[in-house]
């Protein structure tokens, strides 16, 4: 165990759960559109709908989202799903599945900044002759989002470490290689120590990626 | 008389058990400042939003140059029957609520956008006046309210007063027929109120239409044509500005100028 077979092992490790960067970050890049976008909409709908029934269904999905565990998710969609006929590559059933969990997130955090702006700023939006939708996009969005900056930083972390569940479903991503890596030279120790150090250096840029954005746009200055 | 510019007609208000406004009405002259006074909860700012419908009313019509804001004319119901309105949508108000600038006790400036970002929006969005065109514009409001200077800043680095008197410039943006002025200076430290005071007056002077809800009664007596007396959501007293303030002659009126009036004379 001296420090020359130390990097010897290290050097063959890394080159293999290098190989799932690519598809991690895929992951969690089609997870985060995908949920922002629907987060979006499941934000304005439950700050913006009367419809009782459209709330009840909005507070349905997020809670059903917030409660279920992510791999069951990832689970129904690449096991489930063949039995009706759909087959989605793991890739594709991992950002699907982390994306509609993510929305549930989304929606919560934005739906809470949108909830703290005063009434008044809608009101003075509309009083100019600005349209509800337009009001929404100009005005209140854009505050509420500086509001949340955080909290969406937060989750964007957390995403990108919950890509590593999708090795559950055999996507090729980090974890996937590392855990055949294991089975194939008993290195566990070490394996997990780099996959850490691997997660670790593509989460800090995220990180302070948020912060700076949060100096550049967001409120508490 | 010509046409009046806006007619209240027999508003009527609740909020749950609590009736706000029960059957107010008057008219509005081109070029007329009124001013609405009146004790806390006596409805007057109710009745301010139900001109542009933030607030909808139970019952009752708003005449904008003779024509229903917020109801949707029905073809075949004429209108001497007079059926219970159908309401437009807040979309479908948009087109009206442009032809009247509202200003609010608390400003409602939008921080993320920049002084004159914030005076050329309604412009640029609604009107679909040319961004340069719109900047232009804003500028001379700007101008107009001594804040030009301020064009660069964002909202969060003015004083009350000087974002008041940019919420000011933002509804004159929109060229409207009419001001309503919601508490404008209530909000504000002492010392700003003079300067927000004083804008409302020059375009008092202009002839821009106004309805003032306002505490400062003498600033009322001072600059308004006419004033309107509310308590309990009726309208107790009205007349000429100085007249009704000097000689009311109602006991309500009376006990209330009272009130508000202090012995030094303030106001």
């Amino acid at each position: 165990m001296d420090a020359v077979s130390l990097i010897e092992r290290v050097m063959k490790l890394a080159p293999v759960l290098l190989g799932g960067v690519r598809v991690a970050l895929l992951i969690a890049l089609g997870a985060f559109v995908l949920a922002m976008l629907l987060g979006t909409a499941l934000a304005l709908l439950r700050t913006f709908s009367h419809s009782r029934s459209l709330q009840l269904a909005m507070a349905a999905y997020t809670e059903w989202h917030r409660n279920v565990p992510g791999i069951a998710h990832l689970f129904i969609l690449y096991f489930g799903l063949p039995a009706i006929g759909i087959k989605l590559p793991a890739v594709a059933a991992a950002i699907i599945g982390l994306g509609l969990i993510g929305a549930a997130s989304v929606g919560e955090i934005l739906a809470a900044g949108l909830r703290s702006l005063p009434a008044g700023q809608r009101e003075a939006a509309l009083a100019v002759g600005l349209t509800p939708w337009q009001a929404i996009y100009l005005v209140l969005l854009p505050q509420a989002v500086r509001i949340v900056l955080p909290n969406f930083g937060n989750y964007a972390c957390q995403l990108l470490k919950d890509t590593s569940i999708a090795s559950a479903i055999a996507a090729p991503e980090i974890m996937f290689f590392a855990r055949n890596l294991v089975t194939a030279t008993f290195d566990t120790t070490l394996i997990y120590l780099l996959v850490i150090a691997l997660y670790a250096a593509l989460l800090l840029p995220v990180g302070l990626g948020f912060v700076w954005m949060g100096k550049r746009w967001g409120v508490a200055r | 008389m010509s046409q009046p510019l806006l007619q209240v007609q027999n508003l009527h208000k609740r909020f749950g058990a609590v009736p706000v406004l029960q059957g107010i009405s008057f008219d509005l002259q081109p070029h007329e400042t009124l001013a609405l006074i009146g004790p806390s909860g006596s409805g007057k700012s109710t009745c301010l939003r139900c001109i542009n419908f933030l607030e909808r009313p139970d019952s009752g019509r708003i005449l904008l140059e003779g024509e229903a804001i917020g109801e949707i004319v029905s073809k075949d119901s004429g209108q001497a029957s007079a059926p219970a309105p159908r309401w437009m949508t807040d979309r479908q108000l948009a087109p009206q609520r442009l032809r009247m600038g509202m200003v609010f006790q608390h400003f409602y400036l939008w921080p993320h956008l920049s002084v004159r970002d914030n005076v050329a929006l309604a412009p640029i969005k609604a009107q679909r006046v040319p961004r340069r065109e719109a900047e232009a514009l804003a500028d001379e409001m700007l101008d107009k309210v001594q804040l030009l200077h301020k064009a660069k800043e964002f909202p969060e680095r003015l004083s009350g007063g000087q974002q008041q008197r940019v919420a000011i410039a933002r509804v004159l943006a929109q060229r409207p027929k009419l001001l309503l002025l919601d508490e404008p200076t209530s909000a504000l430290d002492p010392e700003l109120v003079g300067e927000v005071l004083g804008v409302i007056q020059a375009l008092a002077r202009e002839g821009t239409a106004m309805v003032l809800v306002t505490h400062e009664i003498g600033f009322a007596r001072e600059v308004a044509d006419r004033v309107i007396f509310m308590d309990r959501g009726l309208l107790v007293e009205q007349g000429p500005a100085k007249a009704v303030m000097d000689a009311p002659k109602t006991a309500r009126l009376s006990q209330f100028l009272g009130q508000v009036l202090t012995p030094t004379g303030q106001g």
